[in-house]
C-alpha cells in the first residue's frame, strides 16, 4: 500500500502511532515553525529539569512525512541535555526514519527547527528569572 | 480489509470485455495497416471499425473526424499547438479557463513563449466558467479556446452548448477536454458544434497509450508529430493497434451502459456527500448539481491531504488530493486556487471517483474510515484547537 508513495516504514509507523503528540501545560519551552501557507505547522512543548528534557510533546498540521518527523524527533530528544539535543539536525532525523523522499527532505523536515525553537524558549527564560 | 478503489480519476483499469475483445491484437501476428497485405488489411479495418465506434461515441459527423493519438496529453497538443500554428494567420491569441488540465495549459504557454498572447478565463467558486469575462477576453484574434467539459478535481460540468454559442460568436475555435467526462455525460460534438474533442482511452476503461481528437470537418491542423503521415498527416508513428481497437471497444461499452450506470453512481455518490458532510468544517468542492454523476470532492479545514490520503489506504481505500504535499512541484492544485480556495484550504483536498467496481455497500465503510481520519489528524492538528 503506502510505502510506494516512497516512504519508508519507519515513517508509516510513526505516521500512524505518532509518539508524544499533543500540549504540555506551563511548558518550560515552546517553539513554532512553518505556516499553513506552505502546508506544515508544527508545535513543540518541553518540560526541562536540571538542563536535561524530562517530558517533549507537540502538534503537527502537514503531511506524513511533517508527522512522521515531528514524532521521531521527539524520540530522539526525550532525556537529552538540552545542549545535546540542540545538535539533532534535520539530517538526523531523516536518517533516524531510514530517510525520507528528496521533495520532502526540505519542507516537511522542519521538526528539529521546532525542538530547537522550544530549546533556545527554554533557555532565554531562565536567562531572564 | 477488501479494497475500494475511490480514484478512477487518476487511473482507470481495462475492462475485461475490452481486453478479451482486443487481446488477439497483443498475443498474435499483427500487419502494420500500412500494409497491404492480407495482416495489414486485416489491422487496418480492425482499426477503422474502432473509429466508427468512436465516431458514433461522440456524435461526430463521420469517422474521419476522429484522429487517433498515444493519449489525452497529445490529443489536447495537437488540438493547441496544431491548430494555433497552422491558422496563425488569423489571430495570435489562445485562452483557456483556470482550471483546464495542466496538459492544455502548458502547450498554451509553450505558444505564450512563442508569440502568441494566452489568456486565462476565470471561474466562480463552483469551478462554473465566468461567461462574461469569457465573453471579454475571447475575440476574433482569439485563435482557439479550451475549457473542458467537466473538470477531474472538482467534478464541475461546464455548460458548452452556451461556451460554444459565446466562442464561435466571439472568437475563432473552440477545443473541449472531454477526458473527465467520457462515458459519464453524453457528448455530442454537432450538438454542441464543437471544433476540436479530446478523449482518453484509459478514462474509459479501454488500454492506456491510446487516445483521440476529434477534428470537425473543415479545420486544418498542422502535424506536431511528422514523420510516415498516419492518420491523414497528423500524427504519424506506427499504430498501437491493440490500445486503438480496444478505445472503440471501450467507447462502444461506455456508450451503452451509460444510462444505466449513472443513476447507480449518483446514488452512490449522494450517499457518500451526505455522511462526509456531517463531519464538522467539512465542504463540498465544486457544483453541488452540475457535477460528474461519479464525482464527490471535499476539503476539511485544519488538515492536510496526503495525510488523508496516506491514512485512507491503511483501511484500503484508495483517494486522491489536491494537496500541494501530494504533488510534484509541491504547489497546491491550480483547479482549488482557481474557485478562490486558500493555500491552506486547499491543503485540506479529498476527491473520490467511483466505478465500475464500487457498490452502495462499501458507502458505510468509507464514511467510518474518513469520518475516524479526519478527527485522528484534527487530534495532531495546532490548528484544530484553536477553535475548539
Amino acid at each position: 500500500m503506502a510505502q510506494n508513495i516512497g516512504y519508508s516504514k519507519k515513517v508509516m509507523d510513526h505516521f500512524f502511532n505518532p509518539r508524544n503528540v499533543g500540549e504540555i501545560k506551563n511548558p518550560d519551552g515552546y517553539g513554532k515553525v512553518g505556516n499553513p501557507v506552505c502546508g506544515d505547522i508544527m508545535e513543540m512543548y518541553i518540560s526541562v529539569k536540571d538542563d536535561h528534557i524530562t517530558d517533549i510533546k507537540f502538534k503537527t498540521f502537514g503531511c506524513g512525512s511533517a508527522i512522521a518527523t515531528s514524532s521521531m524527533v521527539t524520540e530522539m530528544a526525550k532525556d537529552l541535555h538540552v545542549d545535546e539535543a540542540l545538535k539533532i539536525t534535520r539530517n538526523d532525523v531523516a536518517s533516524e526514519l531510514d530517510g525520507l523522499p528528496p521533495q520532502k527532505m526540505h519542507c516537511s523536515n522542519l521538526a528539529a527547527g521546532a525542538l530547537h525553537e522550544a530549546i533556545k524558549d527554554y533557555q532565554q527564560k531562565k536567562k531572564n528569572k | 480489509m477488501k479494497r475500494i478503489y475511490l480514484d478512477y480519476a487518476s487511473a482507470t483499469p481495462i475492462d475485461s470485455r475490452v481486453l478479451d475483445f482486443s487481446r488477439w491484437y497483443l498475443e498474435d501476428m499483427v500487419g502494420n495497416p500500412s500494409s497491404l497485405h492480407s495482416l495489414g488489411l486485416q489491422a487496418k479495418k480492425a482499426m477503422e471499425e474502432s473509429r466508427e465506434k468512436i465516431a458514433g461515441f461522440i456524435n461526430a459527423e463521420n469517422e474521419s473526424t476522429i484522429i487517433f493519438t498515444g493519449g489525452s496529453t497529445e490529443s489536447n497538443n495537437l488540438a493547441i499547438q496544431g491548430c494555433s500554428l497552422r491558422n496563425t494567420g488569423k489571430g495570435k491569441q489562445v485562452a483557456a479557463s483556470a482550471i483546464e488540465h495542466i496538459s492544455v495549459l502548458n502547450p498554451m504557454k509553450y505558444l505564450q513563449k512563442n508569440g502568441f498572447r494566452f489568456s486565462l478565463i476565470p471561474v466562480d467558486s463552483q469551478g462554473l466558467v465566468d461567461l462574461e469575462q469569457l465573453e471579454d477576453i475571447v475575440t476574433k484574434e482569439t485563435l482557439i479556446t479550451s475549457i473542458m467539459y467537466a473538470n477531474n478535481e472538482i467534478g464541475t460540468i461546464e455548460p458548452i452548448k452556451e461556451i460554444s454559442s459565446l466562442v464561435h460568436e466571439k472568437g475563432l475555435y473552440l477545443h473541449v477536454d472531454a477526458v473527465a467526462a467520457g462515458g459519464y455525460v453524453p457528448l455530442d460534438v454537432q450538438k454542441d458544434n464543437i471544433d476540436l474533442l479530446t478523449l482518453s482511452s484509459s478514462a474509459l476503461y479501454g488500454p492506456l497509450g491510446a487516445g483521440v481528437l476529434y477534428v470537425k470537418p473543415g479545420i486544418k491542423l498542422q502535424s506536431i508529430l511528422p514523420g510516415g503521415g498516419q492518420e491523414r498527416g497528423l500524427r504519424s508513428g506506427s499504430e498501437n493497434i491493440f490500445a486503438l481497437v480496444g478505445m472503440g471497444e471501450a467507447a462502444r461499452i461506455a456508450k451503452k451502459e451509460r444510462a444505466k450506470e449513472t443513476p447507480r453512481f449518483q446514488n452512490i455518490r449522494d450517499s457518500l456527500i451526505d455522511g462526509i458532510l456531517k463531519i464538522d468544517d467539512s465542504f463540498l468542492t465544486g457544483h453541488p448539481t452540475l457535477r460528474l454523476p461519479h464525482h464527490a470532492s471535499f476539503r476539511f479545514s485544519y488538515i492536510e491531504g496526503e495525510s488523508i490520503l496516506l491514512s485512507l489506504d491503511m483501511y484500503n481505500i484508495q483517494v486522491a488530493t489536491g494537496s500541494a504535499c501530494s504533488s510534484r512541484t509541491l504547489e497546491p492544485s491550480h483547479v482549488l486556487l482557481a474557485i478562490g480556495l486558500k493555500h491552506e484550504e486547499a491543503h485540506g483536498s479529498m476527491v473520490l471517483t467511483l466505478g465500475r467496481s464500487n457498490t452502495s455497500k462499501e458507502v458505510p465503510h468509507v464514511i467510518t474510515a474518513v469520518t475516524n481520519t479526519v478527527e485522528k489528524l484534527r487530534d495532531l492538528s495546532p490548528l484544530y484547537k484553536k477553535k475548539k
